[in-house]
């Protein structure tokens, strides 16, 4: 008798975990209650890519040292961003392969593999961002336009939605989005003509529960920012993870450019929503307001950033540092613009008017033979996250400083072809370069530069240790400190990168971690003398 | 369906797969129309590190660039026979190298070291020094024009790695000049061979390979458009040159 009493603690204990296996959206919502986990793309709901976990600090940054090293042995360019739960790390590789690895060891403990048709035409390589996980599955989307839910336990897939035709030019590189009963996705395809939307599906079956197209059609509000048909190739891809809030119910994603790219003579108008924000309603995927920060663009200038959820005292504010070279702080509630700050170099505006629209200098869009505008195509920042710092009140923003040679030219129409209208080009003589910058969040006051050889392609992260991390284009892995910018630290990975950090717990240890090259590089102090 | 019919679709369908086609297709949203470079390299230049024939080429667009936007080509993408053809017209596109070089091999190759005193900065096929690039495969790199400007008018001729867009630069494929300061006040002036935002690798006047933190450095000054090299405009009569020319393009590295 006394031996089965035994053991029922330790079924209670193992259907305690089983249970933990499950991730509620609940537990997505309250994240900061396990700070160990990294639940969904930038860790919370509000976009700030923050972490609570304070073991590595601004004072003991300098002994981090490797933990583990994950090599993929795909081509293309890694650019995930790890979804932890419980000590394990659920990564995507370029062509779009899932691995689950022991947070311990770096050692895969399962492996999902799909073979995408050869004849893709991701405009940008192959590339994938991330997952979404709610309940016992994980969601990804694919180069070739489906949303795939894997079990989290085993890795099987358990169901494979078509979200639209890849062969016109659509591809998934982006992290879904997952919350309530739903997931989030956006598609890329804005160099091929595509006429973007944000997609919701029912994470039991797969089934569509809402499109919102960021280009609208006929009949709707904002139709007649397009001139005669010119909306049925507008473009507006939504290739970056929005942000969510749980309270106001309200999805914040950010659009891409117009189509074709740099020839805007026959869409003449503002081509809404191309380069906005979209708050959307979570339950219908209907439009509550749009904020266009680049109209009728013409520099390939997406707006595909993930948006950061931050209030000041009572106001609801969502902050953007926009690849135009500008930083906007506009309300939540409404789409109010509050204020706007260049934070940096650009050449085609004289800055925003009172309602944030930017004030076009003449003779600045793309000619035939070409013109000189800073930023060039990628932008100021680009899809690589910003992070924003409770503990400093600082947004911290990855710069690039690069011109580019707009030109436009007249190009045809063809269903999954290239359709950029132009040829931007680099401009002689001019060494690109970058900086990591600090803002002030409520006015994107410049507080501190850290400079970089080469323009970013990686994000960053802040951290209740008072440290920022990020990534260079020569491969180094690096801590600054987060009110100063000193560097305090940094690894050389051997590879350029191109994503985002995050942190997690394993054995109660912090650990940090980021993509480089064709591997995943983490870290964590020495484990004695720490 | 009548004969003439089919015969059309499928002589479209042919010419659909012309080596220009395919290229169109699959080569000029990123590297430009007629190479010229745009998102991707330019592929009309004489200089390519990467590629050196049509073996190396096709092996490439095989395997794709890692870490780049530069995707692999599967066979049902393009086929084998489609990608040999390909191949040739992208080294097609290059500026063809004209026969600039009619001097004398000889007495260039004797120029290069005597009355030029080249080796004293250049090293071709492990003589001479390295201050300087290593000139062994000069001629398969660079053009006779080019070469001609970088003897009599050296800072002209500079290479300049920042015209295309790129994802990434690894290594420079520039030449930059660099003046360092440490905190202890040593000054040392080479040849940038790398740099990051914590480090910089340089050459010395000695050829030797220094490594600096840049935690460690109170200056580095970058001498955009500066060149070490005198020009060689009033040291060889017109005919010299044409024979140190001539050496310059013979050198083709040691393959």
């Amino acid at each position: 008798m006394k031996a089965q009493w035994a053991l029922v603690p330790v079924i209670a204990v193992a259907a305690t975990q089983a249970a933990w296996g499950q991730v509620s959206a609940e537990r997505i919502r309250n994240a900061d209650r396990e700070p160990g986990n990294w639940l969904t793309y930038s860790r919370t709901y509000n976009g700030q890519r923050y972490t609570p976990l304070a073991e590595i600090t601004a004072a003991n940054v300098g002994r981090l040292r490797a933990a583990w090293t994950h090599q993929t042995q795909q081509p293309g360019k890694f650019e995930t961003s790890p979804i932890v739960i419980d000590g394990i790390l659920y990564i995507t590789e370029p062509g779009g392969e899932v691995a689950a690895l022991d947070g311990r060891t770096g050692r895969p403990v399962w492996r999902f593999g799909r073979r995408p048709p050869p004849d893709l035409h991701a405009c940008c390589g192959a590339a994938n961002r991330g997952m979404a996980v709610l309940g016992d599955l994980l969601f990804v989307g694919t180069l070739d336009a489906h949303l795939l839910a894997i079990d989290l336990q085993t890795g099987k897939l358990r169901w494979d939605s078509v979200v639209t035709d890849y062969r016109a030019g659509h591809a998934i590189t982006a992290a879904p989005l997952a919350f309530d009963d739903k997931v989030l996705v956006g598609v890329a395809g804005g160099e091929f003509g595509i006429r973007g939307f944000v997609d919701a599906y029912d994470v039991r079956t797969g089934k569509r529960v809402w499109r919102f197209w960021t280009v609208p059609g006929p009949g709707e509000p904002g139709h007649d920012s397009w001139a005669n048909d010119s909306w049925k190739t507008g473009g507006g891809s939504t290739w970056i993870t929005g942000s969510y809030d749980p309270a106001l119910r309200i999805v914040y994603w950010g659009t891409g450019n117009p189509g074709p790219d740099y020839n805007g003579d026959d869409r003449k108008g503002d081509n809404l929503y191309t380069c906005s924000l979209v708050a959307l309603d979570a339950d219908t995927g209907r439009l509550r307001w749009h904020f266009q920060f680049t109209p009728h663009d013409v520099n390939d200038w997406d707006s595909t950033h993930v948006p950061l959820l931050v209030d000041e005292g009572n106001r609801k504010q969502v902050l953007v540092a926009n690849r135009n070279g500008f930083y906007y702080v506009l309300d939540r509630v409404t789409g109010e613009f509050i204020h706007g700050a260049q934070f940096g170099k650009q050449t085609w505006t004289s800055g925003l008017d009172s309602k944030g629209r930017p004030i076009r200098l003449a003779g600045m869009e793309p000619t035939t033979s070409g013109i000189m505008v800073y930023p060039g195509f990628h932008g100021v920042t680009n899809w690589f996250s910003p992070s924003y710092s409770p503990l400093t009140g600082l947004v911290y923003v990855a710069v690039r400083e690069e011109p580019a040679i707009f030109s436009k030219a007249k190009e045809p129409y063809v269903p999954g072809q290239w359709f950029g209208g132009g040829n931007p080009k680099g401009v002689p003589k001019v060494e690109p370069t970058g900086s990591i910058r600090a803002l002030e969040h409520a006015t994107g006051k410049l507080v501190w530069d850290f400079p970089l050889k080469s323009p970013p392609w990686a994000g960053l992260m802040s951290t209740a240790g008072g440290v920022i991390f990020g990534g260079s284009s020569e491969g180094m892995f690096y801590a600054l400190d987060a009110s100063s910018g000193k560097p305090l630290w940094h690894y050389g990975t051997g590879a350029p990168i191109f994503a985002n950090p995050v942190s997690f717990t394993v054995n109660g240890r912090q650990h940090v971690a980021i993509a480089a090259g064709n591997a995943l590089f983490a870290f964590a102090l020495p484990e004695t003398g720490r | 369906m009548q004969r003439w019919v089919l015969a059309l679709i499928a002589c479209l369908a042919l010419s659909a797969q012309t080596p220009r086609n395919l290229y169109q297709a699959h080569c000029a949203g990123c590297h430009g129309a007629s190479g010229e470079g745009s998102r991707g390299p330019a592929l009309n230049g004489a200089a390519s590190q990467r590629i050196t024939d049509s073996a190396a080429l096709i092996s490439l667009v095989r395997r794709g660039i890692p870490g780049t936007e530069m995707p692999a080509f599967a066979p049902e993408t393009i086929g084998d026979e489609q990608l040999r053809g390909l191949a040739a017209y992208v080294l097609g596109l290059r500026a063809t190298a004209r026969d600039g070089a009619s001097g004398r091999l000889g007495r260039g190759a004797e120029l290069f070291r005597s009355k030029g005193k080249c080796i004293t900065c250049h090293r071709v096929n492990g003589d001479g020094h390295t201050s300087g690039p290593d000139l062994s495969d000069i001629g398969r790199l660079r053009d006779p024009e080019w070469l001609r400007r970088a003897v009599v008018e050296p800072e002209s001729a500079l290479y300049d790695s920042f015209g295309g867009y790129r994802w990434t630069i690894l290594i420079p494929d520039n030449y930059l000049f660099v003046e360092i300061t440490t905190r202890g006040g040593d000054r040392i002036a080479g040849s940038r061979l790398n740099e990051d935002a914590f480090s910089i690798q340089i050459r010395d006047g000695e050829g030797r390979i220094r490594s600096f933190l840049k935690s460690e450095l109170s200056e580095v000054r970058k001498q955009w458009g500066k060149s070490p090299m005198p020009s060689y405009r009033d040291v060889f009569s017109a005919s010299e040159l044409d024979d140190l020319l001539a050496y310059l393009a013979s050198l083709r590295g040691s393959r």
